[in-house]
């Protein structure tokens, strides 16, 4: 096979897709053009010898695979780096911290560079599943110019482990037409309203942390908890709310947007993307607490493209491809260089940079809640119930 | 090289795949049914029964699967029977083709795709702003138990039409004609000859359609919202979030117990009524 086959470049197909998906063009232009009528796309990515060849000397291979969040970076970063590397991104998206770890300890994941949030990372280290960082093959890594709060979990033992990504919180989104302009401001009124005016219009995560986290705040405890009388409150709260509730989903989205639901449990950047398109979704911090994490990039132990995985992450450090980053998917880096180049509404937006006094009482996610059994049946039995 | 030999070797293929693909994780899940979970997720080797002694924590996972499979089963049966039976025994030859091309055309898209064309059709911009456009207000379908029965009578009606309709297209339509010159009315043929020989049929149908139905979990996942659990829901969650294997290889072992007995007892339900009233149409 040589490189003479006759096929689009990736940034052309992409155009051509946009075009199509604005109906500008014809499917079947739309499949002339591409060629993926002949599948030859299809094949330029699956065949070795029909991808770019590397731009410059430094051999890192065909391939790195990243594992990551839905909607958390710029595909066009990725196209870059594979025109300079040569080595094409292969993206797997997750929906939680569990099941990526469920995933490592099942072994041969074949990933090379992951995305673990915060709390997870002291597991990873335990569980041998995470290689050490060399920060002599990451250059781009300039570690005091990072927020410590966002970059200390990179870290266990005084030996690093991750490099961090980004940061966020977890509040709720309220459709604030449906509440006569009034935004709540509590996780008490979160699930008081969802039993009463919101009913069949609330949703709640998939997901231990964040939902059991913000049960347990309404009773103002601590969102990590793993007492068991305090869980024994949380259950008996989800229990009493969950014939009320819309549903229990990560991807609250598309309820949001189309008006079944009102009010949800939701990550800041989901929150800005929701309020930037229609106004009347507020997205508010829990004035009794809730979650602010900070997520980092990693290298799983026995990575098949260690090199391609320190280029990439070294790449993705670069402030001027990480500024990038953030104005796709809006949510905020502990990176001061990266800040830097931020333009002013971006530092400005309350979503994205909340006033101190309400990232206070916020608390990051502990590691006992990603192992802890009570939390986990609880969960599950909220589910079924 | 020997009758014997050449036996061997054709089932080689067929038995090692057997024995990789099925025996061996098979066994591999009953035995982690006995351990324990690690702390931090996985399995440590054991030997207990607190996982099966755990098992009543989703007896409602339970409750719901053998509920909603022997419902979906049904249901599709009602819809798919009257179809097939067009298909064979009604239907303009010519269009036959082209009508049984129309009925597998959903299967060429995959079925996280279908389902998700259902959340928009549920949804409250869907088939529930029509019902408001024409009067009946407040209607909600989505996220719902219906709305699961709904997506599953979908998903799996093509696999209960066509052995319904093989079976009816086989069969021998003098039948039907003599039955009519000895005088029998309609539905008497119906009721005495077409149905008892489509039982095969039907029996095939069904339990396609409910074996994969005791181990769905996509499509309460879509369109319950995730408030319907199953007990494919129970595992998924148990293997991919809390990480607890020992119990859910109990679950999962428990799932395929029950999964046979019900079938066994299926079958002979099934023989049973084929051979009665294989003798009624007979005299």
């Amino acid at each position: 096979m040589t490189k003479q086959i006759d096929h689009i470049s990736k940034k052309k197909f992409m155009e051509e897709l946009e075009r199509y998906r604005k109906g500008s063009v014809t499917r079947r232009h739309f499949l002339n053009v591409t060629g993926l009528g002949a599948a030859a796309t299809v094949l330029g990515a699956a065949v070795p010898g029909l991808r770019p060849s590397p731009a410059f000397a430094g051999d890192i291979g065909d391939r790195v695979i990243l594992a990551t969040w839905p909607n958390y970076h710029d595909p066009a970063n990725f196209e870059a780096f594979t025109e300079a590397t040569g080595a094409h991104v292969q993206v797997n998206v997750f929906g939680s911290n569990e099941e990526m770890l469920a995933k490592l300890q099942a072994g041969a994941t074949g990933w090379d560079v992951y995305v673990p949030t915060n709390y997870t990372i002291t597991t990873y280290v335990e569980e041998g599943l995470i290689e050490p960082l060399d920060t002599s093959k990451l250059p781009n890594y300039d570690g005091s110019a990072f927020d410590a709060r966002y970059a200390e979990a990179g870290s266990v033992d005084g030996r690093l482990y991750a490099v961090p990504k980004n940061w966020g919180s977890t509040g709720m989104a309220v459709n604030t037409a449906h509440n006569d302009g009034k935004p709540i401001a509590s996780w008490k009124e979160f699930f008081d309203i969802a039993r009463d005016k919101f009913t069949d219009r609330a949703m709640v995560h998939d997901y231990q942390l964040t939902t059991i986290g913000s049960a347990l705040n309404y009773y103002g405890y601590s969102f990590n908890s793993v007492d068991e009388a305090e869980l024994a409150d949380a259950e008996k709260l989800l229990i009493d709310v969950k014939p009320h509730l819309f549903a229990i989903t990560s991807d609250y989205q598309p309820a949001m947007r189309n008006g079944d639901a009102w009010l949800t449990i939701c990550w800041s950047g989901d929150g800005k993307q929701l309020n930037t398109d229609m106004p009347e979704i507020h997205y508010v911090l829990g004035r009794e607490g809730g979650e602010i994490w900070s997520d980092y990039y990693a290298i799983p132990k026995g990575a098949p493209h260690m090199d391609a995985a320190y280029a990439l992450i070294n790449y993705l450090l670069d402030p001027t491809v990480n500024t990038k980053e953030v104005l796709a998917h809006g949510y905020p880096t502990a990176d001061a260089n990266t800040y830097a180049m931020l333009p002013d509404e971006l530092k400005n937006d309350p979503i994205l940079f909340p006033a101190q006094e309400l990232l206070t009482p916020l608390e990051f996610g502990a590691a006992a809640t990603l192992t802890d059994p009570n939390r986990a049946e609880l969960m599950a039995r909220f589910k079924s119930a | 090289m020997t009758q014997r030999t050449r036996n061997w070797l054709l089932l080689a293929p067929a038995g090692t795949w057997f024995l990789v693909m099925l025996i061996v994780p098979l066994s591999v899940v009953f035995i982690f049914s006995f351990g324990e979970r690690a702390p931090s997720g996985g399995v440590v080797p054991a030997f207990t029964f607190e996982q099966y002694a755990n098992l009543p924590a989703r007896w409602t996972a339970f409750k719901n699967t053998m509920t909603l499979a022997p419902v979906g089963t049904l249901s599709a049966l009602v819809i798919a029977y009257p179809l097939a039976y067009f298909l064979a025994i009604k239907a303009n030859p010519k269009w036959k083709t082209i009508l049984l091309v129309l009925v597998i055309v959903p299967f060429w898209t995959s079925i996280l795709i279908r389902s998700y064309a259902w959340i928009f059709l549920l949804g409250g911009r869907g088939i529930p702003a029509l019902l408001d456009f024409v009067g009946i207000e407040g209607v909600r379908l989505i996220n719902t138990p219906f709305a699961v029965l709904v997506g599953i009578i979908y998903g799996y009606l093509p696999l209960m039409v066509f052995p319904i309709f093989v079976s009816l297209d086989k069969l021998d339509k003098r039948l039907l004609e003599a039955s009519s010159d000895l005088g029998a009315k309609p539905w008497r043929t119906f009721v005495q000859i077409t149905l008892p020989l489509s039982i095969p049929g039907i029996a095939t149908g069904c339990m396609l359609v409910f074996i994969l139905l005791m181990g769905e979990y996509l499509i309460p996942a879509l369109l319950g919202g995730g408030k319907v659990f199953f007990v494919g829901n129970a595992l998924v969650d148990l293997f991919l979030q809390s990480r607890n294997w020992a119990y859910g290889s109990a679950v999962a072992v428990t799932l395929v117990v029950v999964m046979l007995i019900t079938v066994t007892v299926y079958m002979r339900l099934i023989s049973r009524l084929g051979a009665s009233r294989e003798d009624v149409s007979i005299m």
